[in-house]
């Protein structure tokens, strides 16, 4: 009897945590999406679905726009994480630890000092910039900040591990003969990676794009930081409008249509990718 | 972002000597200038002896702010409570995440596949949707914001990543080594406080770990429910707004280096145990 | 054996529908909690009399101002302290001043202590909001002998807060225009320089609704005390064409300052203080000029919250930074204008006094117009647009749409 209970006592405390502070809050923010009011009258529950109406036609154009860049983000985050990965799993020998440390070591500064770093060196007349102005490399009036690909690139730049880890993983777990044996059978290099590694190193691109894609997509830190005018993401939304405006049922609306968008996005990208088989050698 | 470092790897096949340029080396070390870049930025500015309060253009060299660290005050409070939030945040989710991981690595029970897919969720959903869902519950319920509802809003979220790291440490043990402690006369307690744990120690030490560095580092969670309470992060943001003193790039110069000691230590240490 | 716990088991489980119902479940079961609403935010009003009946000094207060808006050594404080053996716990958390009346809102409506016993609040929309709904403490003028004797005339008779009932002024400023002489070759002289094609990609301006509104107002020659509905919306308009034609480089809350010295923004909406504090310490040629359409001052206020814990210390700083040789320090540091009108002429006497360098600096601040406007330059200044509280949304939303696209 008591060897029964066990596992529901020591499970308990982390339940009761996630419950009080995760699940009831979602359905709290479902309830309170649908209230109507202001911060003078006070919110009242009035099953205001108009909220979602309001959410979608007033902020679509943000939405898109976290969309795309946390895709563009996913993109540049696979496109230098994966050869990145690669090397360091395949070539790293034995120097392999110390590349996935000094990978990691950036990311001991803390998100917003970072993020600030390199809206300092990304200044227009600033160290990188004006040095290559000088020099005569880039137009005298070239300007990075405040920009779409700044904020796309910051984007990338903070969520790069978050990519590496999960493909180095599966690269280094993977046995490496099979490639030798791609090349016994008279695989070209191209052939070997494209039939053998690419395959079986997916599910670490699968799992580093979930990690990657729905931060992205939802952060406003890099929007703000290093974005200008036309670069509003949802995110900064969402927080302007509970934070500053206190007109929380559009808010708590506008979460749950990020939210759904983010779901869909994920299922549709788990069903063209193949979840099972990407959860099963996972697993493994 | 736990990666236990070590060189176990598979001993890869040594790879064949060849006089073309390694393209993959160039590449990797290009990545890592792009990803120290503004670290690189960040430490040479601690040093920058500046007039103003805007710590933008390089004015000459100085060691006076590493002198007069804790000057701002405030600056300084929030550092405290970071750390303080951060501590109890490695504690609390680090004891309660152990206890969950090791339920759901050890045992079968009811609600398992639950417990993962809230775990899951947790982890995958944005922290701008997190912060929000926790602000609207304490807006609702009439919880004040401040200090408790940050140490509550870390620990929900960082308690998923320690039982995930504890439960795969768990699945890994063998539970004879257990049993034989049970055979041996030792009670389940005894069996636990004597084999388990210290098996189970490194993984929660991880975990502990991963749960703090969540937390000093969060900013989009915090800012929702932090109320009067402005931890490092909240403060280096409300600061670019006026300037940030070069205090903030000494703390996070330190900050740092104490990360990489903390890594090299580990690394050393890894070595040391296999030789 | 593999490497990573934490990823491995992230991708480890696999879930099934089943799952996903028992979630939902979990969900609707919470859901039933929370279908309420979030109640009424009002307080009630409370009489002067009611609110200090009973009230006693603490020895210590928590007071909320904006970064940088003292001296680091904070002396007046220091001051304050061995004056009156009253200790501060001086934060500097009001940033943006929407998103730190944004953040009292739910602790104020629930009737909880903020975490601070005086606040700064700017005179515009949030004022108006907390002062409708009761959450400022009606100030015991009895209590404070040098406010009532020091408080410039131009304060007395405002419209933000009739009779100085809760609010005492902390210092006022100008929102005008700033520029980089090292950048802009000519002078700029009004608020249409903002919208120069000439300066693509080189102009900022500021996020906070009130202050973008007024320059847009402005430009179209309205008087934005006496604004309507569609002169915002023709402003908003011309704010929207200068974004969309790439002229604004971006929306600054208060961190204008570093952008504009180092060549990122040419010329852009600006405090003065900020400017000139900037040109003090950092050695930098900023200019900053009250644009011919003209521009907006506004004033910081202090204010203590129904639910301070120390109601009474705060009013004796309230009272004691309007001694006028207190006023005079805070002016010579933050540079901005002081509600108290005496601290110009012991600034003028200390310059007198002292000699060089400080002497120089001195005299630079009793002249700024920027720092003791004259009444003709006050004639060019202008108000933020007043709304009705709780119906903000029909005049931020409109400016909203130009910020935030």
């Amino acid at each position: 009897m008591r060897r029964k209970l066990t596992p529901y006592l020591l499970a308990l405390p982390g339940w009761a945590w996630l419950a009080m502070f995760f699940v009831v809050p979602i359905a709290g923010m479902v309830s309170l999406s649908l209230t109507s009011g202001n911060v003078i009258t006070g919110f009242y529950q009035t099953f205001n679905v108009g909220n979602y109406l309001d959410a979608i036609t007033l902020y679509s154009e943000q939405l898109v726009r976290s969309l795309l860049y946390g895709l563009g983000a996913t993109l540049i985050c696979i496109v230098i994480g994966y050869p990145a990965a690669y090397w360091i799993a395949f070539h790293g020998g034995k120097h392999k630890s110390t590349y996935l440390l000094l990978i990691l070591l950036p990311f001991f500064v803390s998100f917003v000092l970072r993020t600030i770093s390199w809206k300092f060196t990304l200044s227009d007349n600033g160290v990188v910039l004006g040095t290559l102005k000088s020099i005569g490399l880039l137009p005298a009036d070239f300007a990075v900040l405040n920009t779409a690909p700044a904020v796309v690139l910051g984007l990338a730049y903070n969520f790069l591990p978050f990519m590496v880890l999960p493909i180095y993983a599966v690269l280094e777990r993977m046995d490496h003969r099979v490639v030798e044996a791609a090349h016994d059978l008279y695989a070209s290099k191209l052939q070997a990676f494209l039939r053998v590694v690419l395959p079986i190193s997916l599910p670490g691109v699968f799992a580093g794009g979930l990690m990657t894609f729905i931060p992205t997509t939802a952060d406003y830190v890099n929007a703000s930081v290093l974005g200008g005018p036309g670069n509003t993401m949802i995110g900064s939304i969402v927080q302007t409008q509970y934070l500053v405006n206190n007109d929380y049922p559009i808010a708590a609306a506008i979460t749950f249509v990020l939210m759904g968008v983010l779901l869909i996005g994920i299922f549709s990208y788990a069903r063209a990718l193949g979840t099972e088989r990407v959860m099963e050698v996972q697993a493994k | 972002m736990t990666v236990t470092l070590d060189d176990t790897a598979a001993p890869t096949q040594a790879p064949r000597r060849t006089r073309k340029t390694d393209w993959g080396k160039w590449f990797t070390w290009g990545v890592l200038a792009w990803l120290f870049a503004p670290i690189t930025f960040m430490i040479a500015f601690s040093f920058n002896d500046i007039q103003g309060r805007h710590n933008v253009t390089w004015e000459g060299f100085t060691f006076k702010w590493y002198g007069g660290v804790f000057d701002h005050a405030e600056l300084t409070q929030a550092l405290l409570y970071t750390l303080a939030i951060g501590v109890l945040t490695m504690l609390i989710a680090g004891t309660i995440g152990s206890l969950l991981g090791l339920a759901l690595g050890r045992h079968r029970f009811r609600g398992q596949g639950t417990t993962n897919l809230v775990m899951f969720a947790a982890i995958c959903a944005p922290e701008v949707v997190l912060g929000a869902a926790l602000l609207s519950l304490f807006l609702l319920v009439g919880i004040a914001t401040g200090f408790m509802a940050i140490l509550l809003a870390h620990v929900m979220f960082t308690v998923s990543f320690v039982a995930i790291t504890v439960r795969a440490r768990v699945i890994t043990l063998d539970p004879n080594l257990e049993e034989a402690a049970r055979d041996l006369g030792a009670g389940p307690w005894t069996t636990f406080r004597l084999v388990t744990l210290p098996m189970l120690l490194p993984a929660i030490m991880a975990g502990g770990l991963l749960a703090f560095a969540l937390s000093i580092d969060d900013y989009i969670i915090t800012s929702f429910v932090a109320g009067e309470v402005t931890t490092f992060p909240l403060w280096i943001w409300g600061a670019t707004r006026v300037g940030i003193p070069p205090q903030v790039n000494v703390m996070g110069t330190l900050i740092f280096a104490v990360g990489v000691t903390l890594a090299v230590i580990n690394v050393i240490v890894a070595k040391r145990r296999r030789s | 054996m593999h490497k990573n716990p934490l990823l491995r088991g992230m991708t480890q489980a696999r879930y099934g529908r089943r799952d996903m119902l028992k979630f939902s479940a979990m969900a609707a079961a919470g859901y039933g909690l929370a279908a309420c609403g979030v109640s009424g935010q009002k307080q009630k009003a409370v009489a002067e009399e009611d609110f200090w009946q009973g009230k006693k000094e603490t020895g210590s207060l928590t007071f909320a101002n904006w970064p940088l808006y003292i001296d680091p050594k904070r002396t007046q404080l220091k001051q304050f302290t061995k004056a009156t053996g009253i200790s501060v716990d001086y934060r500097e958390d009001v940033q943006d001043i929407a998103a730190f009346a944004g953040k009292l809102q739910p602790q104020l409506a629930n009737g909880d202590y903020t975490g601070y016993d005086l606040i700064v609040l700017t005179n515009g929309l949030e004022l108006a909001r907390f002062l409708a709904l009761g959450y400022l403490a009606p100030l015991d003028h009895e209590q404070m002998p040098n406010f009532t004797k020091n408080l410039g005339q131009s304060y007395r008779d405002n419209s933000y807060d009739p009779g100085n009932k809760h609010t005492a002024p902390y210092a006022s400023g100008i929102t005008g225009i700033a520029y980089n002489p090292k950048y802009v070759d000519r002078e700029i002289t009004s608020i249409a320089d903002l919208w120069d094609p000439k300066f693509k990609g080189k102009v900022g301006m500021m996020s906070d609704p009130q202050e973008i509104a007024n320059f847009g107002l402005l430009l179209n020659g309205v008087e934005p005390a006496e604004s309507t509905k569609k002169d915002w919306q023709a402003a908003a308009d011309k704010l929207m064409k200068q974004r969309d034609d790439g002229i604004v480089r971006s929306y600054y809350a208060q961190d204008f300052v570093q952008p504009l010295t180092n060549g990122d923004v040419w010329l852009t909406m600006a405090w003065s203080g900020d400017i000139y504090q900037q040109n003090a310490e950092a050695g930098t040629d900023l200019k900053f000029v009250v644009p011919e359409e003209g521009a907006t001052i506004w004033t910081d206020l202090m204010c203590i919250p129904t639910t301070s814990k120390a109601a009474v210390d705060s009013l004796k700083l309230i009272d004691f930074l309007y001694r006028p040789e207190i006023a005079a320090g805070l002016t010579e540091y933050i540079t901005y204008i002081p509600p108290v009108p005496k601290a110009q002429d012991i600034l003028r006497a200390q310059a007198q006094q002292a000699s060089g360098a400080e002497r120089k600096d001195l005299e630079q601040l009793v002249e700024s117009p920027l720092v003791f406007p004259t009444d003709e330059d006050y004639s060019r200044l202008h108000n933020y647009v007043s709304i009705e509280p709780g119906k903000e949304n029909s005049f931020t939303s409109v400016f909203h749409a130009v910020t935030q696209a």
